[in-house]
């Protein structure tokens, strides 16, 4: 490495240094608590919304597939009508750890790049945040379902 | 009492996330990949499934419930076969997989940038 990289490198470093003098601390405390209650209520909505469909004679799988169908589509429609950034701007994880996070973040990413046409840009862009999450929970799940078959197969 | 669990469990997962996004410099994409595979870890160790049983909705909503219910398919169908094993996680999946992204379509093709406000 020359003088020259390294200088740059310093530059870097003491700029990087510079910003963080200007940039805002989160609130700690306020936003996890918010995340908490939020997300907390998100839950207990759903939980509330399952029972009442166990009650009427769904099996307790599908009432459970009806309740994270039926926030996946409001998610993607409030996304739609620019309504859920102001949400999330307010409750934060709590909106984006749920179901509800990984929805908006399909739809708000396809809408963005609408320009690039319908196929490349609405249907490739869909993934940019989704693809991740899919590629590394379906290939999470396939490892364990071996690991589960060998050991089913040997012990 | 169920649903005292649920709104606990619920809340304290989505705290962990803000924690998470605040405190490090982990992105939203990545933190849903983390919870997500920590799902699925966790139900592979057979962690997650009491946490179910004793929250329901308030472990299944968030998202390691997603990687919960991917591995559970899985460990399922590894009872069968191999390819049974394979297919398990995003056949148990698919319900909210394929309207994710067939409605997120519908959605995304008819509302325009514009209609996100800033």
């Amino acid at each position: 490495m020359n003088d020259n990289d390294k200088k740059k490198k310093r530059e870097a470093k003491a700029y990087e240094k510079y910003v963080k003098n200007f940039t805002p601390k989160p609130h700690y405390t306020m936003n996890i608590l918010k995340a908490f209650i939020v997300g907390g209520s998100l839950c207990t909505a759903a939980m509330y919304v399952q029972n009442v469909l166990t009650e009427t004679g769904v099996s307790k799988e599908m009432a459970g597939n009806y309740v994270t169908v039926g926030i996946v589509m409001l998610a993607q429609l409030l996304t739609g009508l620019g309504l859920f950034d102001s949400i999330g701007k307010f409750a934060g994880a709590g909106v984006i750890v749920p179901i509800s996070g990984f929805a908006n973040a399909m739809v708000s990413t396809a809408i963005e790049y609408k320009k690039e046409g319908p196929v490349l840009g609405v249907g490739g862009k869909m993934f940019t945040v989704a693809g991740p999450v899919l590629v590394c929970g379906i290939s999470a799940s396939a490892v364990i379902g071996i690991i589960y078959w060998v050991i089913g197969v040997t012990g | 009492m169920g649903y005292v669990y649920t709104f606990l469990i619920g809340g304290a997962i989505c705290a962990i996330g803000q924690l998470l996004m605040d405190a490090t410099k982990l992105t939203a994409p990545r933190v849903l990949v983390i919870f997500v595979v920590a799902g699925a870890v966790l139900q592979g160790l057979q962690l997650y499934e009491p946490l179910v049983e004793l929250a329901g909705s308030g472990a299944t909503v968030p998202l390691p419930g997603f990687g919960y219910v991917l591995a559970k398919g899985a460990m399922e169908g590894a009872r069968e076969g191999l390819l049974q094993a394979v297919m398990g996680g995003v056949k148990a999946a698919s319900g909210g997989i394929a309207v994710a992204v067939s409605w997120g379509y519908i959605v995304s093709l008819i509302f325009s940038p514009k209609s996100i406000v800033r």
